[in-house]
This record gives C-alpha cells, structure tokens and sequence, in this order.
C-alpha cells in the first residue's frame, strides 16, 4: 500500500506540474491576461491611407492604450480606409472633434492610431464617427517627394 | 525482372496489411479506453511509468534548449540591436516548434521504446495469451491504458519542455547577457497569441502523443515474438515516431501557421 501511495503522489506532482506549466504559459507567456474581453464601445474613422495598420493594433491617447483596431475595411464608394476601433467603456470621455492620426512606434514599424482630444463637450458615443483624420505616413512617398524636392532646387 | 516486382508486390500488400492491422489495433483500443474509467488505477500505474519517469529528461533538456535558444539568439539579435526581443524569439520557437517536436522525440525514445519492449516481451512469453485464455481481454487491461496514459502524458511534458526553456532562456539573457527582464517578459507577451501560438503547440503535442503511443503499442503488439522479433520492433517504434512526429509537423504547421 506504501508504494501505491508514493506512486499516486508521484503522479499527482506530474499532472499538478504540467497543468502549472501550461497555465505558466497562458499567463506569462502569451497575452490570456489581456485577453479578457472589457467593456468597450465602437467608433470609426476614415483614413485616405491607413498604411501598415492591423486589427489588433493599439488605439492611444497621450501615449496610454485605450483600445485596439477591431476592423479595417476599404470602401469602394469613397477609396477610403475605414478603420473600426473599439475603446474601453471606461474612456467614455473622448470630445466628438478628437483628430485620429496613425503613427508608427518604435524602429521596427509597427503602427497605430493615436487620439488627440479636441474641445467639444460633446462626446463620441458607441458607432460614432471621428471626422478629423491623418493618414499614415507612407515612409517610400515621403522619401520620394524629399527626393523630387531637392533635385528641383539644385536646377 | 519479374523478381524485381514480385518483391515490390509483396512489400506493398505487406505494408498495407500492416496499416490495417494497425487502424483495427487502433479502434479497439480506444474502445477499450472506456473499460479504462471504471479502474483508475491501470491508468495511474502507466502515468507512472509514461509520464513521471520521463519527467526528469524533460526538464533537463528543456532547461538546455532554452539556455542554448538564449545565447544563440542574443548573438544573432544583437547584431540588429534587437536584444529586447529575445523573448520572444525564445518562447515563440519553443511554443510552436521545438516544445512539442522535441518532448515527442524524447518521449518516444523514453516511453515509446519502454512500451514496445515490455507489450513485445509479454507477447514473447505468452503472457497476452495466457490472459486471453482466462477471458481478460489484453487490449483492454493492457493496451489502453497504456495510449491513454501517453496521449495525457504528451501535452504535460511539451507544456513542461517549453516552460523550463523559456525560463532557461531568460536566466541566461538577463542573468549572463544582460537583457532586461522586463523587456524580455512584456514582449513576449505583447507577440505570442494564446489561441495561435499556445493552444496550436498544445494541438501539435496531442497529435504527437496519440501517434507515438499509437506506434509504440501497435509494434509492441505486432512484433515476431522472439528475442530478435522484440529488438527489431523497439527499433522500428523510435525510428518511425521520429519520422511521423517530424512529417506531421510540417503538415500542422502548414495548417496552422499558414495564413498571416
């Protein structure tokens, strides 16, 4: 009976070890622990170029994360970017004249779409539209018009 | 000439009957699994064996790989000045590739070949006949338990492969290299996915342990029941495992890393 019962803990340890480890790597490793779906509304913007923008990639005011790029679509009417972001409920302050502009952190490029807060009392609710846009910039296009401008100064 | 493909007639019908063979050894011993719940203990005795005695090989090693997944990465990332991705470097080849893969592969040499020996050694002494003389069907008080305790074994160990590496890997990237660990673990988690990365390596090692326990008993059962029969077999049980769990894992990875 002893050595059932070591044998019992011994495989107790080993399946308690191995479920630690996977829980390990779904708190720690990967992003489970933000995974956890909050509260959050929907607005869009539309953006003549939304450049290297993903779903998923981080919405911030003032350089602090408060949402993610729920869809990016194309519209045809328009050739437009219509970008849908959903916001954490818990920012339900953001002024109906907020500029949404994309910028790209870091060396590596990766992209996203910064708020800056306007004057308005009025606030942005759930499916509103943000009507002051940048696009994204495009860092081929800037290199060329730098390009193109300098080579007409020197004639 | 006509020798030349009575041979190759012989060696396909030979193969196919042996695949046969193996899918009906397959179906009945998952039927058997239900036989397995109401004893308990046949299948904790084989966890014993399956999973805890391979416990050890798993840790070491994985400690290795992610120490070695750590310096090697560094080397090549600095080069960028990207050391702050290490992390992710390290914890996504081990999630996705090497934990599984490797814990397979070891598995199938710990376990795989353990199991083949004994199922074969008890065919070879008529063990498995003498309890089909008394009514006790061996495919279901020995085989069963035994693919399930491996098919529940394979996750734990590749979960624990991949743990242990990740952690080896920052001892030696902020311990010895000098990687901040803050950067090490907060990148990590902004690029490895739960669904995509996580619950797909945990996929893979399930495949991996069903096919290698699979393997294992199917050649333990099948082998010639002599000496040279068993070792025979056991060979065959690692060096088919290695090619399956190798081959299937290009096929998932195709599956599931293949749209991005």
């Amino acid at each position: 009976m002893q050595h059932h019962s070591t044998q019992d803990t011994l495989v107790g340890l080993f399946v308690a070890s191995g479920i630690v480890a996977l829980f390990f790597l779904a708190m720690q490793v990967s992003n489970l622990s933000t995974f956890v779906e909050e509260d959050s509304y929907t607005i869009t913007a539309r953006f003549e170029n939304s450049g290297g923008l993903k779903v998923k990639s981080p919405v911030s005011a003032a350089g602090v994360k408060i949402g993610k790029v729920s869809n990016i679509l194309f519209d045809p009417q328009t050739y437009q970017s219509v970008v849908q972001m959903s916001i954490y409920s818990r920012y339900n302050t953001m002024p109906e004249d907020t500029t949404a502009s994309i910028f790209t952190a870091g060396l590596l490029g990766e992209q996203y779409v910064n708020l800056d807060p306007g004057g308005s009392d009025v606030y942005l609710k759930d499916n509103g539209k943000i009507e002051i846009t940048q696009s994204a910039i495009i860092l081929e296009k800037a290199i060329g018009q730098f390009l193109f401008k300098s080579a007409e100064e020197k004639k | 000439m006509i020798q030349f493909f009575q041979y190759l007639g012989i060696s396909t019908r030979t193969s196919f009957t042996k695949l046969g063979r193996g899918t009906f050894f397959l179906l009945q011993t998952i039927s058997g699994i239900f036989n397995v719940i109401p004893r308990p203990r046949l299948l904790l005795n084989q966890m014993y064996s399956v999973g805890v005695l391979s416990f050890l090989i798993i840790i070491i090693s994985g400690l290795f790989v992610g120490m070695v997944l750590g310096l090697q990465g560094y080397y090549t990332l600095s080069d960028f000045g990207a050391e702050e991705t290490l992390g992710v470097m390290v914890a996504a080849s081990l999630v996705r590739e090497l934990g599984p893969v490797v814990s397979a592969l070891l598995f199938a040499g710990r376990a795989g070949s353990a199991l083949t020996a004994e199922i074969g050694l008890m065919k070879a002494t008529e063990q498995l006949s003498g309890m089909e003389m008394m009514a006790v069907d061996p495919i279901k008080r020995i085989i069963s338990p035994r693919f399930l305790a491996g098919f529940l074994s394979m996750p734990l160990l590749a979960a624990l492969f991949s743990a242990v590496g990740i952690i080896g890997g920052q001892m030696i990237g902020s311990g010895l290299l000098g990687v901040d660990e803050g950067a090490y673990w907060s990148q990590m988690q902004a690029n490895l996915d739960f669904q995509d990365d996580i619950i797909n390596g945990v996929i893979k090692s399930l495949v991996f342990g069903f096919v290698t326990s699979w393997i294992a008993l199917f050649e333990g059962y099948d082998t010639i029941p002599t000496s040279e029969g068993v070792s025979r077999a056991t060979t065959r049980t690692v060096v088919n495992s290695a090619f399956s769990i190798l081959g299937l894992d290009f096929i998932l990875t195709t599956l599931m890393f293949g749209d991005d």
